[in-house]
């Protein structure tokens, strides 16, 4: 066995494994926060990301581009806050959970209405194909990059939901409405701020996602590689959301390249379904989601 | 501490006054033209049989239910329908017949959350620790050992609270709430399940605060020897109707209160 091969399968399969983290993340904001499993989390990636890729054309510098898609998302917090949540306040979980549907078609047509449905280029400086080499292993610079930003975009998060007084009431409103509404935190204003707090997730991995994809359509879709990380990891878990990925991307890289030959290729589209499939049976509520006690 | 002292200075304040309300859900009446007033500065107990509508009671002074009919003063003034969110705001702070603490968190996080209100939000700084952000935090968590070291829980601080037994989860919920640092305290049912020596530490802190904060306090217990050891009143729900209302000893004699409990009638 070639050593140093195996090595590249792994960090090129860890690299990529954070990239389906960051859109795990989004997922997990929100349903740790109100229970809801928002389906349009995969809609406000390519909506974040045409409006920025939108933006960056109309020659406006890339910080600017960035600051405003971020006032962007979170208009659109503020709008789904009011419109769908709160007319939909008291309702089962389901029923929210059929609105995100509907708010996932709602976006994905407003994101192609007002900006357009081309594939765009997104360009961050940074060359798709360079790479370095750790003894024989070649190493891709732009996934590097990729792992980077996601890194430090969870360590912001997780200073901020430690440390910070808003942060704390976040956490306090996804552990019991009732005792956060007695110590006088109001729900209305904590929905915004998650759903904002989830447009910037989106706004982070459209930005990846798009400079590695383009910017198109098939970028909401990438929503759906975030499900079987939510599974492994956990619905309810930070840590798990970026473990599930690390282990999809990495378990679906080794599956591809050493099981892959024997079994006719394509192991890669499958792969996290089925390890997925595994978890489930051993243990449903991923690897760090909270076991779900039936309240009476 | 004099029982006797703080009851004759306490009569002169009404904190609330609760007049002739009636609240039902659907078809059922949990409450029936109830009357009730609080005065500032004392323990009142509300007892009863189960479903009588203590828990309902309590929902009603803090003002999550509005009942049907009857109003409700606040100190003097009617008070209006409030926001669930604003009800800490006014200074009423309260712990749940089902403990409802933050469980993802510690000890000190759960008591630092109930302090929320007080703080100032600066994002920037709090991140980071710094300039504004440390000495709110600092200045905050100094008040809130002091509730940690008041209620003696020092050892388990940094705990996460769903690993806690029973009693100390109970504890650290009446601590949230003492971090408000609230007029009105509501208590539903804050010894249930206790062993006896967790029921006296959990009297000893109840009498504490009322004596040295001046805290009202209003709370719901079944134990009927706590009852009357602690509370300077007491009032009698039965099937949503008050049936008696005044000092341990009186309550304790009457004939509606000794039937309600041995359920004739
Ligand atoms: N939100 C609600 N919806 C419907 N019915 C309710 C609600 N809250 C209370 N009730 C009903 O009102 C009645 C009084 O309930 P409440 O919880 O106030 O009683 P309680 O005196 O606190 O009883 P316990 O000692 O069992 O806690 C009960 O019959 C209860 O089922
Ligand atoms: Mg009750």
């Amino acid at each position: 066995m070639d050593w140093w091969f195996f090595f590249e399968v792994v960090v090129g399969g860890l690299l990529s494994g954070v990239m389906y983290s960051l859109v795990a993340l989004g997922f997990v904001l929100i349903f740790k926060a109100s229970g809801v499993f928002n389906f349009a989390q995969g809609a406000m990636v390519l909506f974040a990301a045409l409006t920025f890729v939108r933006l960056l054309e109309m020659n406006i510098p890339m910080l600017a581009a960035l600051g405003l898609t971020m006032i962007v998302m979170v208009i659109l917090a503020i709008a789904i806050e009011r419109i769908v949540l709160r007319p939909l306040v008291n309702q089962d979980l389901i029923i929210l959970f059929m609105a995100t549907i509907g708010l996932n078609y709602f976006i994905e047509g407003m994101a192609q209405l007002v900006w357009d449905s081309d594939v765009h280029v997104l360009n961050l400086g940074i060359d798709e194909y360079a790479g370095f080499e750790i003894g024989n292993a070649f190493i891709n610079k732009f996934d590097v990059w990729a792992a980077l930003i996601a890194g430090v975009l969870v360590l912001i998060l997780s200073l901020f939901f430690r440390y910070t007084v808003i942060g704390r009431a976040l956490r306090a409103v996804a552990d019991d409405h009732q005792a956060a509404l007695s110590v006088g935190i109001p729900l209305r204003t904590i929905w915004i701020y998650v759903w904002s707090t989830a447009g910037l997730v989106a706004l982070v991995a459209g930005v990846v996602w798009g400079s590695k994809l383009g910017v198109q359509f098939a970028i909401s879709t990438v929503a759906l590689k975030a499900i079987p990380v939510l599974i492994i990891g956990g619905f309810t878990s930070v840590p798990g959301a970026i473990l599930g990925g690390l282990i999809v991307g990495c378990g679906e890289k080794l599956a591809e390249v050493y099981v892959g030959p024997f079994v006719g290729g394509a192991i890669e589209n499958w792969f996290p379904y089925m390890l997925a499939m595994v978890v489930l049976m051993i243990r449903p509520q991923g690897i760090f989601g909270e076991k779900i006690i039936e309240r009476v | 501490m004099s029982i006797k002292d703080k009851n004759t200075a306490a009569q002169s304040d009404i904190l609330m006054n609760i007049k002739d309300i009636s609240l039902s859900f659907g078809g059922l009446k949990a409450l029936l033209n109830v009357n009730l007033h609080i005065k500032k500065g004392e323990i009142l107990a509300i007892i009863g049989p189960n479903g009588a509508g203590k828990s309902s009671m309590l929902n009603v002074i803090s003002g999550i239910y509005v009942p049907q009919k009857g109003t409700v003063e606040w100190k003097g003034k009617l008070r209006k329908k409030i926001a669930p969110h604003n009800i800490a705001r006014m200074g009423i702070a309260r712990t749940f017949q089902n403990i409802a603490l933050f469980r993802g968190m510690t000890a000190l996080e759960n008591i630092l959350t109930g302090r929320n209100i007080l703080m100032k939000r600066n994002l920037f700084h709090e991140m980071f620790y710094i300039g504004k952000g440390r000495r709110q935090e600092e200045e905050h968590r100094k008040k809130v050992e002091e509730i940690i070291d008041y209620l003696e829980i020092q050892s388990i601080r940094k705990t996460p609270v769903a690993r806690l037994p029973y009693g100390l989860q109970k504890r650290v919920e009446l601590g949230r709430a003492l971090a408000l640092e609230p007029e009105l305290l509501l208590l539903d049912e804050p010894m249930a399940g206790m062993n006896v020596e967790e029921k006296e530490d959990m009297c000893r802190f109840i009498l504490d605060v009322n004596d040295q904060f001046g805290t009202t306090i209003v709370l719901i217990e079944h134990d009927m020897g706590v009852v009357m050891d602690i509370s300077d009143r007491v009032a009698v729900l039965d099937y949503g109707i008050k049936i008696a209302d005044g000092t341990p000893d009186k309550v304790r004699s009457e004939q509606k209160v000794i039937d309600a409990y041995l359920g004739v009638g």
